[in-house]
């Protein structure tokens, strides 16, 4: 119970060291891709700028405008930074710490609908911002609420039907039992190219991060759902994005990198164990294990952030049409090849060998009954 | 027509399959802004790191002192009349037997005052000057100042000091490129 809490604790911990964090890379790598040095201000190199920052907005006035609904109006990013939190719950960071004898997960709940609990609580958070824009009492915080009710509900679509390709290729629900079926190097982003393209892109959708951060796009809607936010309340707002951020990035790297699993760690743990001992070796892979775990987690960060300072932000009616005219019927068909792979009984070579037969059938198609471009 | 040699015609073709699928595209912003992310950085640190402005940039202003340590200015007032912001005013007196060696002329500013809170820095004073008494400094910027007080800067503040005295360190335009030459390149 106490060991529980603990890990419970420390999960806590880290994805809110993690997001507070990620504000400071955020600068920094925006910077360097813009050929500035960011913000090293405060402490070596800035490291202590995301304290100065959150100093900054606990000092700010809390206000709340006149007409605004006070009570939704408070609960908007309440609800938005507790769904960020909950989610993080079901991610198996590594794989069992042996104390006293007993064999502890590193993980705070693991249930057998991990992945299931992990899109409730997801898709629960649009609600933050849905209440939070209602509740502003402001057209444009309207606006950017409801972009990002409609724009999370038609991602969500094509991220469920890509994630069941994964889910029909582990059998199980559980994050804990996908990441163990990848033990070995079967990292479903091998069987899952066009699975893993699309869920991407969907979770850029998720996150409201660039280019589809429409629900906030500053130079139409002032700031989006957050208009009227100021002081810590915007402070939750904007750390529950960051929180978002931290934990897509886990579900990447648990579903399609292997999660804890990384090359070579039979024989890392196989040494370790008989250097240390069971208990201490087995302990120490798990160490090694959940801290190659962390590395894909900011190496999917960094691609976020990569990604928002290299494309610009999407229209409303390109952001629809990609997702339902482009994403939804890619994802079926992905669902279709991982099908055929697994009757098969040759999964890796049938999932590449359909998705081939796909991409020449549409360049088929294309070839055939679009007006072929002029050169000029 | 083409107007311009400037002008491009604009594709208006329907995009290729690869091109609708944004990836080749994609990828290929995503290398130019790794590139930029590995690229020598512009920034100047500034207070720690400071650029040369060049030899005629107009800070701070300074009245000169002669070669023996002598005040130059005469007041006269041609700087306060040039000034377009009306920044300068003094106070003219006759100097006295024994002062010789601290008044080059027989006349000399015994209060000479700029309001820096008028001054634009646009150095009509400088140029107006008959005695080159007055200069506005190229390697001096004239502190912050934080109180009403502390706006008027007085002689005490405006005359050179000889121990530490002022040069321009270009004078012509071939002297100045020497000098821009050789600051460390800034990537712009």
């Amino acid at each position: 119970m106490v060991i529980k809490g603990l890990i419970i604790f420390g999960i806590f911990a880290i994805s809110l060291g993690i997001a507070t964090y990620e504000t400071y890379f955020e600068r920094v790598i925006a910077a360097f891709i813009q050929d500035r040095v960011g913000p090293d201000r405060a402490g070596p190199f800035g490291i202590l700028q995301p304290i100065a920052d959150a100093g900054k907005l606990f000092f700010k006035e809390d206000f709340i405008p006149t007409l605004a609904d006070k009570w939704l109006f408070i609960l908007g990013p309440a609800l938005a930074m507790l769904t960020a939190m909950m989610t993080s719950a079901v991610i198996p960071f590594g794989d069992s710490i042996i104390y006293e004898g007993t064999e502890i997960l590193v993980q705070a709940i693991e249930v057998n609908v991990g992945i299931l609990w992990v899109f409730g609580v997801v898709s629960l958070g649009v609600y933050g911002i849905l209440i939070g824009g209602w509740a502003s009492n402001n057209k444009y915080s309207l606006y950017g609420a409801i972009r990002a009710a409609s724009q999370n509900i038609s991602y969500e679509l094509a991220m469920g039907l890509s994630l069941i390709a994964v889910i029909m290729m582990s059998s199980s629900l559980s994050l804990r039992s996908i990441v163990e079926s990848q033990h070995g190097g079967n990292w479903n982003v091998f069987y899952q190219p066009l699975g893993f393209l699309i869920f991407l892109v969907c979770s850029f959708a998720e996150c409201n991060r660039t280019p589809f951060d429409l629900p906030e796009s500053e130079n139409e809607l002032v700031a989006g759902y957050h208009t009227e936010y100021g002081s810590m309340k915007l402070g939750l707002y904007l750390f529950s994005e960051y929180v978002n951020m931290f934990i897509s990035a886990a579900i990447i790297a648990t579903l399609f990198f292997g999660g804890f699993n990384y090359p070579g760690m039979d024989f890392v743990s196989g040494t370790l164990m008989g250097q240390f001992g069971e208990t201490i070796g087995h302990n120490l892979a798990t160490l090694i294990g959940t801290l190659t775990f962390f590395l894909k987690i900011a190496f999917f960060i960094f691609f976020y952030m990569w990604v928002r300072w290299t494309l610009p932000r999407f229209r409303y009616d390109q952001l629809m049409d990609l997702g339902w005219k482009g994403l939804i019927p890619l994802a079926i068909v992905n669902i279709i090849i991982t099908a055929g792979a697994e009757l098969s009984g040759h999964a890796l070579l049938v999932n590449w060998l359909g998705l081939a037969v796909f991409i020449a059938l549409v360049y088929a198609y294309s070839f055939l009954f679009t007006t072929k471009k002029q050169t000029i | 027509m083409q107007l311009t040699q400037r002008s491009k015609k604009t594709d208006k073709t329907p995009l290729t399959l690869a091109e609708k699928s944004y990836l080749p595209g994609i990828a290929k912003g995503m290398g130019i802004t790794l590139k930029h992310f590995f690229s020598k950085k512009a920034t100047i640190r500034y207070p720690e790191q400071k650029r040369y402005l060049g030899p005629i940039f107009r800070g701070h202003h300074i009245l000169k002192r002669d070669d023996e340590g002598r005040e130059r200015c005469t007041a006269c007032g041609l700087c306060a009349v040039a000034c377009p912001a009306e920044a300068i005013s003094m106070v003219a007196a006759e100097r006295v037997k024994g002062e010789e060696g601290l008044y080059r002329e027989e006349k000399y500013a015994a209060a000479y005052e700029v309001n820096m809170l008028r001054c634009i820095f646009c150095g009509l004073c400088e140029e107006a000057c008959p005695k080159e008494a007055v200069y506005l400094r190229h390697d001096k910027f004239v502190p912050v100042f934080t109180n009403r007080d502390q706006v008027i800067f007085g002689k005490d503040k405006l005359v050179e000091d000889m121990n530490n005295r002022y040069e321009r360190d270009a004078w012509t335009k071939e002297e100045m490129q020497k000098l821009w030459e050789q600051q460390k390149p800034v990537n712009y």
